[in-house]
């Protein structure tokens, strides 16, 4: 019976946990229940993961009202996967949050980050479940205006200004996007993913469909920060509390590009897209490339370690594109596989970056000097997700890059390979400032002695940086379902 | 075997060995004498696992096992074959020598941080055992990354400006070239081939186009940076500033082998020898060998340290072993083969040598070493025998490495090659001789005085000697390196 009902279970907990965490106001309650409800969401997706690697998609119609009049839930391999992603991290995190947020956040406020943590989570989650456009947009906006909370949460001043820059971006964004989806709306009068995916070849060839799908894309891409589009990014994640960019990094821009891989192949469909647009996967790989060596190399020109993982994740969501640009399976699943493991390599970064915080009270690369000998552990984890970002072998990253660079080859997009391995090296560079910093230079002589950050950072670190390692040696389970996602996205086998 | 191990496990155990010594050196920390008891039981351990297989494969057998299915259809797995064996049993005891060495060396030198240095030694070790065992080319990709990373701790020691110069130099070329060139030449592999495992008569051949070979037979060369074949060599004498056992094991032995040893891999087991002839990258590649033969042992004429003459020198004789690859056939590869096991003993003793001569005098440069063959008789006696070997005169074991590659180039119908082969014999005993002879028969130059000059620590001077009668032994006695190379291509 309740097996049944999980994946309304998987929005309305955190959802309905939310006002009682801010209603309960004591920071210490907020804590508990926040960590309770998060790790319950875990175990759903985990549940919905294996009923859906049994027995197929899930389809839930809310109160029983059928598609498409009513909203329908759906989740398949994909959808299963970002489920987990969202809840995994959300609830990893959530016992490192207690002790950094009451460093980093007032207060009289820590009942609002928990609050607005779970609304969060509860719309990134509601994304990922969803089979309506429109749901979709209600559920982008829950997660958006949250997050503009949590990051104006933080005691920098210059926190405000990011927020509300992220806040003008990410509204330009959604706007777009509901426009898009008017628009479809117009032409089919549904707004059910499957049926649109069925209505759309008879109106594919009208302006309205097309002007409609170029709001879309360009809508989600600034969402997902695509370059150019990835303005409001780097000061967001580097003046926001540690935890919030460790959550938002690893979840909030995987989720926009979840929703660009819904658009493009479960709604539209690679063969329409190709046959109005046949440009768009040039579009896509031209941006994807410039944003990773653009982003790179502004990356290794920051001095605030926080900015730096920040314009590497604009260089990172290039290979997601990237991979999703060339529209094969294995691209396909090439992207797919670097959006898990890229969430758990960047919040492991973060996460030791917020160990550091927490201890020096700062994340520029002159704080981390000499950390190598004074926080052992931390900046051990530190260097287990920068050897990932450049994509050592045994750890993730390397299995997104092996994937990506097969893809290439196989379009025998040559120069392409040769950029994704260019681009690695880049970011052997930037990772390669702060672990000198912190392994070769001593501390500065005003800097305060500073020792291990403490257990309960520790252990929440270091569950992320041992699975980045785990599923970097033991890739097949995660790669059979991204490619079977792959595989069902491009072909539609199991719909 | 050992009583009651599968050979398998023992495989398996082999490998850990060096890992659970490290943790043991870790935990051990506190007391000097226990954690370098723990190295050298841990050295003797593995290396007792290593050879107690030898008999296995000179009676063909090839264990085999599977670590995990890293990606759908590709494993880490493990296959130990004769090369394997060779590398394996080499690099396993000369650990046990250089942990004997490296009592005397850091103890004498006051080193820092000595258990840091210890520790990743033996992971240092298990990589390069990991090399040797690996099973297939993602496998053996992996190790090899494994190994850079675990030695750059080792060269940056010092943790001084110089150190860390040198580390970003290590670092941004070894690691530069196997993502760059290599990972896209494995992946690329792949696609083609559609398997990466290691077998005899190479996968590419008849899957691929002759010029798809020749480009990643390009890409595998210089993708394999430790082979340190120009132009791809600067991370050699950088590596030099680490302390000296790291030199003479790593940077003469496991890292530059686990260099070479993967060309001979991928030239024999990738390609196959007889497609590989066919390849006209494969007559280039040999071109740039010779070159880099001879402008290296050039280089090594104009060098003042030891440590970095040496390092010339090595780049050198490392061609040699590319050379023997790329030309593709029996005699060759034999040749190849066997100057893993002749340099490698050759080489880390000279190494010792420099050592033990830094910490018993404090000199560096070959231009102070005038007259230290008094004080030092048996550290310049080494030398002089350690030079002879790798400048291949009998009796000592370089020449059989070096007959077999001038055999192999005459097949070959090279007579240029075995020109270069010459005339860099002539170039070694002009910058390795001067050495032991100014030591014995020159002065002292007048600002350094000998006065007071002893030599170095005992468990040096058994570590040296060790390896010296080595050289002379496999000279006389060669058979066992012989005959596991015999396996593969005669």
């Amino acid at each position: 019976m309740i097996a049944h009902h999980l994946p309304i279970l998987q929005i309305i907990v955190p959802l309905m946990a939310a006002p009682v965490v801010i209603i309960i106001r004591r920071p210490a309650i907020a804590w508990l229940l926040a960590t309770l409800i998060t790790w319950t969401t875990l175990i759903i997706a985990l549940a919905l993961m294996s009923q859906v690697l049994g027995d197929g998609p899930i389809v839930y119609r809310i109160g029983g009202w059928a598609a498409p009049w009513g909203i329908e839930y759906r989740i398949d391999q994909i959808g299963a996967l970002v489920l987990i992603i969202v809840s995994a991290i959300g609830s990893v995190v959530m016992p490192y949050a207690r002790l950094s947020v009451e460093k980093e956040i007032p207060a009289d406020r820590i009942y609002l980050f928990y609050g607005m943590y779970l609304l969060c989570l509860t719309g990134l989650l509601g994304i990922a479940i969803t089979g309506d456009v429109f749901n979709l947009f209600v559920f982008l906006e829950i997660s958006s205006l949250s997050s503009y909370v949590l990051i104006a949460l933080g005691r920098d001043r210059r926190a405000l200004t990011a927020a509300y820059r992220y806040l003008i971006m990410g509204t330009i964004g959604a706007t777009f996007y509901i426009i898009g989806v008017g628009l479809m709306y117009m032409s089919t009068g549904t707004l059910n993913m499957l049926d649109l995916a069925s209505l759309i070849p008879s109106v594919i060839e009208s302006r309205t469909v097309l002007a409609g799908l170029a709001f879309l894309i360009v809508g989600i891409s600034l969402k997902l920060a695509l370059f150019p589009l990835h303005l409001w990014l780097p000061n967001a994640y580097a003046y926001a509390p540690s935890v919030v960019t460790a959550f938002l990094a690893a979840t909030a821009t995987k989720v926009a590009v979840y929703i660009l891989i819904r658009i493009i192949f479960t709604v539209f469909g690679v063969t329409q897209i190709l046959a109005v647009l046949p440009s768009v996967q040039d579009v896509l790989m031209a941006f994807a490339l410039v944003g990773i060596f653009a982003a790179s190399a502004v990356a290794i020109y920051q001095d605030n370690v926080k900015r730096l993982l920040a314009y590497s994740s604009v260089a990172q969501i290039g290979y997601m594109i990237l991979g999703i640009s060339m529209l094969s399976t294995l691209g396909l699943a090439g992207g797919i596989i670097h959006l898990f493991n890229h969430a758990l390599t960047k919040c492991a970064l973060f996460l030791a970056l917020g160990c550091v915080a927490y201890r020096t009270g700062g994340a520029g690369i002159k704080d981390m000097q000499g950390l190598g000998r004074q926080m052992p552990w931390t900046m051990a984890a530190f260097v287990v997700g920068g050897l990932s970002l450049i994509g050592i072998p045994l750890t993730v990253g390397f299995v997104s890059k092996w994937y990506l660079v097969q893809a290439a080859l196989e379009k025998g997009l040559w120069p392409v390979a040769g950029l994704i391995v260019a681009g690695s090296l880049l970011a052997v560079i930037y990772v390669w400032r702060v672990i000198e910093a912190a392994y070769f230079k001593a501390a500065a002589e005003d800097a305060p002695a500073v020792s291990e950050a403490p257990l309960a950072m520790l252990v929440p670190l270091w569950i992320i940086a041992a699975a980045s390692i785990y599923f970097g040696v033991n890739a097949s389970q995660t790669m059979d379902i991204a490619l079977g996602a792959a595989d069902v996205l491009l072909h539609g086998a199991a719909q | 075997m050992i009583a009651g191990l599968s050979p398998e496990a023992t495989l398996i155990a082999a490998l850990t060995a060096p890992l659970g010594g490290a943790v043991l050196i870790a935990l051990t920390r506190k007391s000097v004498n226990l954690r370098e008891a723990m190295t050298l039981v841990t050295a003797t351990v593995t290396f007792a696992l290593v050879a107690s297989l030898y008999p296995l494969v000179m009676a063909g057998g090839s264990p085999k096992v599977v670590l995990t299915e890293m990606l759908p259809g590709l494993e880490l797995a493990l296959v130990l074959e004769p090369l394997g064996m060779l590398f394996a049993l080499i690099a396993s005891f000369l650990w046990i020598v250089t942990s004997i060495y490296a009592i005397g060396y850091m103890r004498g030198h006051h080193e820092k941080n000595q258990t840091r240095f210890y520790l990743f030694f033996a992971i240092a070790i298990a990589a390069t055992l990991g090399v040797a065992f690996a099973g297939n080319m993602l496998t053996l990709f992996t190790f090899y990354e494994v190994l850079t990373l675990s030695t750059f701790p080792l060269v940056t020691h010092a943790g001084t400006p110089e150190a860390k110069r040198a580390g970003r130099i290590y670092l941004g070329i070894l690691i530069g070239t196997s993502i760059g060139f290599q990972l896209v030449a494995v992946i690329w592999t792949w696609s083609l081939a559609g398997t990466l495992d290691f077998q005899a008569g190479g996968i590419l051949e008849g899957k691929v186009s002759g010029t798809v070979a020749a480009i990643l037979l390009v890409l595998y060369v210089y993708g394999i940076g430790k082979a340190a074949l120009m132009p791809f060599h600067r991370w050699l004498p950088a590596a030099m500033v680490a302390p000296t056992p790291v030199s003479a094991l790593l940077h003469a032995v496991a890292v530059v082998k686990a260099g070479v040893f993967s060309v001979l891999k991928v030239s024999y087991y990738i390609f196959g020898l007889d497609f590989l002839s066919t390849l006209p990258t494969a007559e280039g590649l040999q071109y740039m060998a010779a070159a880099t033969i001879l402008i290296a042992s050039l280089v090594a004429m104009t060098k003042d340290n030891l440590k970095a003459r040496l390092a010339y020198s090595t780049i050198s004789q490392l061609s040699y072993i590319v050379l023997g690859a790329m030309l593709a056939n029996s005699l060759g590869f034999m040749g190849g083969g066997m100057h893993i096991a002749m340099h490698a003993f050759g080489k880390i003793t000279l190494f010792f040598c420099a050592g033990s001569i830094l910490v018993a005098s404090h000199k560096t440069n070959v231009s102070q070493m005038g007259g230290l063959g008094r004080t030092m008789p048996l550290t310049m006696f080494a030398f002089l025998i350690g030079s002879m070997s790798i400048i291949g005169l009998p009796p000592m074991g370089g020449m059989w490495s070096k007959w077999y590659l001038a055999l192999g180039a005459l097949e070959s119908d090279q007579l240029f090659l075995v020109g270069v082969l010459m005339v860099s014999s002539l170039l070694n005993v002009a910058y390795l001789l001067p050495i032991p002879i100014r030591a014995f028969f020159g002065k002292a130059p007048g600002d350094t005085a000998t006065f007071g000059i002893k030599e170095a620590p005992l468990p040096m001077l058994i570590a040296i000697s060790i390896t010296m009668i080595g050289s002379v032994i496999l000279f006389f006695y060669p058979d066992p390196v012989f005959d596991l190379i015999k396996q593969m291509v005669m």
